[in-house]
């Protein structure tokens, strides 16, 4: 029998039952449409968050003193690990492949200028940080290229803390109080927004020998390079590996590259995504116990059909096919009506909830009908099974 | 030349524990173009023998040869491919698909073997133009009358042309006239050389019949091809 016939054939029961075939494929659509909306917004949370985490760039890699078996950033806590000098950051610049370094000796101080006081995020940077974060300056200048060990107390403030203290004001020239030391603004940099909750405007730039006087540290808490684009991380980060165990005779830093971070978190997003995606398969899995009802009643009801082809010259397997045919049309045209549901939902949340991130990609959708498709399959083989081994003879008395 | 020859056919059923023989040392031969009737009690085995020559059961001893081929032996596959090209049945509940207009249940052999859909449609045609049923082609069955359902029957059993037809109380759910009617539809079709074999308990249907054969508990008690006396 011919493939067309056959998928005409089982068609033409499907549409037989309009009712019945629009509720049992109706389970097939909801389960499918759980599975869209659900991965969909899985896909976009992942998105989202991964852009978070290359708005600085991506090929970033971070030297954390201490060792630590996992990767993960470094948790910024005071360690009793060696710790790693302006002078290890000094060094690192003249790898090749290495576009830039910045030191990064962190702490939270008081600062006081234009008569108001605020808490906020100082960072000991050297010049060469707007290169490494991709920051650009708003006004003025970033801190100038001085000698790391003497460098002027010039300070950068973030976009957020130049509003908070001088307002509309102009802020460039004038004096700012840290902790108890004094420091001359000499630029301001542009905003840029939040990076998962975190306030990146809320800050001001130092240099780094200032913070360690200002936060009374020996060395830096972290140093950050920008690799050449194109250059594989992994081989930068030997380099880096390299050079700093030769300055200090064992591995006592942690190298953690943002592709290998990326890459993690990646993976723990798939999974999240894979993970509301099987919830959604729950109901998909109800919508194939349907089909096989539906599919044992067919083949319950249509007993002396099927004698009658056998007694036409079927074989089995003719019978077989236009049992599961049956199946897989009813579970295709579900999974279909599922995938415009899912998608048009997807969309509705994406208009109602802009800042829920919903995004569709089409492996999903392939995928999904293609699930909707073997559980038809799956669903279609008893059912089918039980009709090609009816005895002719029995089923063509039945009626 | 004898299209059927059947020898030493036994059919046995298992009913719980007791054993039914449905047919017993049963010997048959009929020729090509011969028109039998096969008459006999509830019981007596004639469905029996029509569902083995049909090859719809297999027998539990003897021989059945079709067109000097033993067809016993077969595989399934190769068995539906006799029936598919060698025999038409024509049952007493027609046995439409409810779904299917008439054209479709008369192209159903067809697309079962796999011929391409313009040669169906030509023959479709062809046999809708013989069997007077050109405007009832696109009717489902329940919109037709039962000798129209029957016609439609008819036309699907032989739109494969096949060498033999079986036919199972052809008339039974028919009132006189269009039973009469189907009847001379069926024998016509034996005057072109189709070999025609109806089982029935109408006698006056059975008498219409070249050779009769009578059935009594499982074996041919009466054969008026070799009539005794």
């Amino acid at each position: 029998m011919l493939a067309a016939d056959t998928l005409q054939l089982a068609i033409r029961a499907v549409t037989a039952q309009r009712l019945r075939s629009f509720l049992t494929l109706l389970g097939i659509a909801v389960g499918i449409a759980a599975v869209i909306l659900l991965t969909s917004i899985g896909e976009g949370i992942h998105r989202f968050v991964l852009g978070e985490f290359t708005q600085f760039g991506t090929n970033v890699i971070a030297v954390a003193p201490g060792k630590t078996k996992t990767g993960g950033s470094p948790s910024g806590l005071p360690s009793s690990a060696r710790p790693l000098a302006l002078e290890d950051a000094k060094a690192l610049e003249r790898l090749p492949h290495v576009v830039a370094v910045t030191p990064n000796v962190r702490g939270n101080a008081e600062v006081e200028g234009n008569g108001r006081t605020r808490r906020t995020l100082i960072y000991g940077v050297n010049a060469k940080l707007p290169l490494v974060y991709r920051s650009t300056v708003q006004s003025g200048q970033f801190l100038p290229p001085d000698d790391e060990g003497s460098a002027r107390a010039f300070v950068v403030l973030g976009s957020k803390l130049k509003n908070e203290l001088f307002g509309s004001e102009n802020p460039l020239g004038q004096r700012l109080r840290i902790g108890g030391l004094r420091f001359r603004i000499i630029g301001v940099m542009a905003p840029k927004g939040q990076f998962l909750g975190i306030d990146l405007d809320d800050t001001a730039y130092v240099p780094a020998v200032r913070a360690q006087e200002l936060f009374n540290r020996e060395g830096v808490d972290e140093i950050n390079i920008a690799a050449e684009e194109g250059t594989p991380s992994a081989t930068v980060a030997k380099e880096i590996k390299e050079r700093l165990i030769a300055r200090h005779g064992r591995e006592d830093f942690t190298i953690v590259t943002q592709e290998e971070m990326l890459k993690t978190l990646s993976n723990i997003l798939n999974v999240l995504t894979m993970a509301v995606g099987a919830l959604g398969g729950i109901s998909l899995l109800v919508g194939g116990v349907g089909i096989v009802t539906i599919m044992t009643i067919a083949v319950t009801e249509r007993t002396g059909e099927i004698g009658l082809l056998v007694a036409l010259g079927a074989r089995r397997r003719t019978i077989l096919l236009l049992f599961l045919g049956e199946a897989v049309a009813l579970s295709a045209i579900g999974g279909l009506l599922g995938l415009l549901l899912g998608f048009g939902l997807a969309q509705i949340i994406h208009f109602a909830l802009p800042a829920l991130p919903v995004h569709t990609p089409l492996s999903f959708v392939l995928l999904a009908e293609g699930i909707a498709i073997s559980i038809g399959l799956l669903a279609g083989v008893l059912p089918a099974r039980r009709a090609a081994r009816l005895d002719p003879v029995e089923a063509l008395r039945s009626e | 030349m004898a299209l059927i020859e059947l020898k030493g056919i036994e059919r046995v059923f298992q009913l719980g524990d007791s054993t039914v023989h449905a047919l017993t040392a049963l010997n048959l031969s009929i020729g090509t173009g011969e028109y039998v009737a096969v008459m006999g009690p509830s019981g007596s085995g004639k469905s029996t023998l029509l569902n083995l020559l049909g090859l719809l059961d297999r027998p539990s001893a003897g021989s059945y040869q079709l067109e000097d081929r033993d067809v016993t032996t077969l595989s399934p596959d190769e068995q539906a491919q006799v029936r598919s090209q060698r025999i038409g049945f024509v049952f007493q509940s027609f046995h439409l698909v409810p779904r299917l207009t008439a054209a479709e249940n008369i192209a159903l052999p067809m697309m079962l073997a796999g011929i391409p859909s313009r040669e169906r449609n030509s023959r479709v045609e062809r046999a809708l133009a013989d069997f007077g049923l050109e405007q009832r082609a696109d009717h489902r069955p329940d919109q037709l009358s039962g000798g129209q359902r029957q016609r439609v029957a008819i036309a699907r059993a032989t739109i494969m042309q096949p060498a033999l037809i079986l036919a199972d109380e052809p008339t039974g759910n028919l009132d006189r006239h269009t039973g009469d009617e189907v009847v001379h539809l069926l024998e016509a079709l034996n005057a072109s050389g189709v070999t025609l074999v109806v089982v029935t308990h109408d006698p006056a249907l059975g008498a219409r019949a070249k050779r009769q054969l009578v059935m009594e508990d499982g074996s041919l008690k009466q054969d008026s091809a070799h009539a005794p006396g």
